[in-house]
C-alpha cells in the first residue's frame, strides 16, 4: 500500500509538470487526466475509496471531457503558436513560482504539525461520507450548491440567443 | 507443552498461512483468466451472433459458409483484419491515434472487474462497485473523442465532438438512474445489490430508473438508435473513418464488449443477477445477459436513427426530470416505510 502511495505520488507530480510544459493543448489535457488518476490512487491508499471514485468520475470523466470538447470545438488542439512560446519564457515563471512556494510553505507547516493521515489505514465507507456531509458539514454543502445554482443561472443567461430589437 | 513444540506449531501455522495466501492468489488469477477469456469470446462470438440474428429478423440467411452454421466467421474476420495494412494517416497525431482504440478496450474490460458472475465468483468485490463501473464507463468517451480529434479529418472530428457531448450527458442520467437502486439496497456493492433482490427484482420498484438506464446504455455504447457518432449516412464512419485493419477491429470489439457489459449490468442491477431457481447461478446470469443482447440487436434491426438535437433534447428535457422525480419518490417512500 505504501509503495503504491509513493508511486502514485511521483506519477502525479511528473504528470502535472508535463501538463505545464506541453505545447499541444490536447497532450497537456491528457497528462492532466493521468495526474488526476494518480491523485485518485493516492486517495485510495489513504483509505478514501469513495473520494477516489468521485475523483475519476467527476474530474477525469466529466470536467476534462468538457475541456477536451471545447478544445476540439475551437480547433486549438495542435502545437501552440509563438504567442504561447513567449508565455513560456523563464521570466513568466516568477509569479506562479512565488505562489507555489507559498503553498509549499503551508504544506510543510501542516506536515510538521503532525496532522497527517496514515497510508493503508481504515477505509472510510461511502455511508460515513454521506452522514458527514449532511451532518456537521451541511452548511458547506448548502454554500456549494448555492454557488453552483448561481453558476447555472449565469451560464443560462450568457448562453441564450440575443433577441432581435423587433422582438423576434 | 514444551517451547520447542510451540515453535514447531507456530512454524506449521505460518506455512499453512502462506499456502492459503498462495491458494487465494491462484484462485483470483483463475477468476481473472476465466472472466477475461469468457468476455472476449462472447464479444468475438457476438460478431457472428449479431449478423445471424439481424439476418433472421430481415428474412435473410447471413454468414453460414465458414464452419458449421458460419460459426467460424469471427475467426476468418480476425485473420482478414490482421492481414490488412495497418495505416496511420500522415496528417494524424500518431501517438493518440494508436492510443485511442486501446482506451476503449481497457476501460470496458476493467469495468467487468466488479461484475459478480455468482455470489463468490467476482474478481473484486468492491464496496464502491457501482461507482467503479461509472468511473470506467466515463473513461470510454476519451477513446472516441481522441480517435476523432487525432484523425484530423472533418468527419472524424464531428463524430468525436458528438461522442463527447452525448456520452458525457448520458453518463449523468445513468448515474442518477442508479441512485434509486442504491437507495433501495443501501449499498454501492453489486453483490449486495443482487442479494437485495431475492424477493423482488429491482426492475419492478425502479421501472422508470430501469428505462432511463436502458436508454443511457444505448447512448453509452453508441448503438442504433443512438449511434450518431458514426452515422454512416452523414459522417461516413464518424470517429473511426480514418482507421483500418485491427485498430478499426478494436473499436468493433470494444462496441461488442460494451454491449456485453451493459447487458451484464442491467441483469445484475435490475434483474436479480445470478439469482434463479434450479439452474446454477452463472447459467442464469448468462441466459439473462443473452436475452438483453438479443434485445439490443432486435432494436438495431427495428428503429431508425433520430436527429442529433432530438437525442440531446430527449436526454436533458425528458430523462433528467424523470430521473429526479424517480429519485425523490423512491426516497420519500423509503422514508415513509422506515417511519
Amino acid at each position: 500500500m505504501t509503495v503504491a502511495f509513493y508511486i502514485a505520488g511521483a506519477v502525479a507530480v511528473i504528470a502535472t509538470l508535463l501538463v505545464v510544459t506541453r505545447r499541444s493543448t490536447i497532450h497537456a489535457l491528457l497528462y492532466l487526466v493521468v495526474s488526476l488518476f494518480a491523485v485518485a490512487v493516492v486517495f485510495y491508499t489513504l483509505g478514501a475509496p469513495f473520494v477516489a471514485a468521485l475523483e475519476v468520475i467527476v474530474y477525469a470523466g466529466a470536467i476534462i471531457v468538457l475541456f477536451l470538447f471545447t478544445v476540439m470545438l475551437l480547433n486549438i488542439g495542435g502545437e501552440a503558436g509563438p504567442d504561447a512560446r513567449r508565455r513560456l519564457r523563464p521570466a513568466s515563471w516568477i509569479g506562479p513560482g512565488v505562489l507555489a512556494a507559498v503553498l509549499l510553505v503551508g504544506l510543510v507547516a501542516i506536515i510538521a504539525s503532525g496532522a497527517n493521515a496514515r497510508v493503508g489505514g481504515r477505509a472510510v465507507e461511502p455511508r460515513e461520507v454521506g452522514v458527514a456531509l449532511y451532518g456537521p458539514y451541511a452548511i458547506g454543502v448548502e454554500l456549494a450548491s448555492t454557488l453552483l445554482l448561481a453558476a447555472l443561472i449565469g451560464a443560462r443567461h450568457l448562453g441564450q440567443r440575443r433577441r432581435e430589437p423587433d422582438g423576434r | 507443552m514444551s517451547e520447542a513444540a510451540c515453535h514447531a506449531l507456530g512454524l506449521a501455522g505460518f506455512g499453512a498461512l502462506a499456502t492459503a495466501a498462495w491458494a487465494t492468489v491462484l484462485y483470483d488469477l483463475v477468476i481473472v483468466l476465466v472472466v477475461l477469456v469468457g468476455v472476449l469470446s462472447i464479444a468475438a462470438g457476438l460478431t457472428w451472433f449479431e449478423r445471424r440474428l439481424l439476418s433472421f429478423f430481415q428474412d435473410r440467411l447471413g454468414p453460414n459458409r465458414v464452419g458449421p452454421a458460419g460459426l467460424l466467421q469471427p475467426l476468418a474476420d480476425m485473420v482478414k483484419m490482421f492481414f490488412k495494412e495497418d495505416w496511420i494517416p500522415p496528417f494524424a497525431d500518431p501517438a493518440l491515434f494508436v492510443l485511442a482504440p486501446a482506451i476503449i478496450i481497457v476501460s470496458v474490460l476493467l469495468a467487468f472487474v466488479v461484475v459478480p458472475v455468482t455470489g463468490s465468483f467476482v474478481i473484486a468485490d468492491l464496496n464502491i462497485g457501482l461507482l467503479f463501473f461509472l468511473a470506467m464507463s466515463s473513461l470510454g468517451v476519451y477513446s472516441v473523442a481522441l480517435a476523432g480529434w487525432s484523425s484530423a479529418s472533418k468527419y472524424s472530428v464531428i463524430g468525436g465532438l458528438r461522442a463527447a457531448a452525448q456520452m458525457m450527458s448520458y453518463e449523468v442520467f445513468m448515474g442518477l438512474a442508479l441512485t434509486g437502486v442504491v437507495l433501495l439496497s443501501g449499498s454501492f456493492d453489486l453483490n449486495r445489490i443482487v442479494a437485495g433482490q431475492r424477493g423482488l427484482w429491482y426492475v419492478v420498484p425502479q421501472l422508470p430508473g430501469f428505462l432511463v438506464f436502458l436508454l443511457a446504455g444505448f447512448a453509452e455504447m453508441r448503438r442504433i438508435p443512438f449511434d450518431l457518432v458514426e452515422a454512416e449516412s452523414e459522417l461516413v464512419a464518424g470517429y473511426r473513418t480514418e482507421y483500418s485493419g485491427m485498430k478499426s477491429g478494436m473499436f468493433l470489439v470494444g462496441e461488442y464488449l460494451g454491449m456485453t457489459l451493459i447487458s451484464a449490468l442491467i441483469v445484475t442491477i435490475y434483474f436479480g443477477g445470478w439469482l434463479g431457481p434450479g439452474l446454477p447461478g452463472f447459467v442464469w446470469f448468462l441466459i439473462k445477459i443473452f436475452i438483453f443482447i438479443a434485445f439490443f440487436i432486435l432494436v438495431r434491426a427495428t428503429l431508425p436513427r433520430p436527429r442529433y438535437d432530438q437525442l440531446m433534447d430527449l436526454g436533458w428535457k425528458i430523462l433528467l426530470p424523470l430521473c429526479l422525480v424517480n429519485l425523490a419518490v423512491t426516497g420519500a417512500i423509503i422514508l415513509a416505510v422506515q417511519r
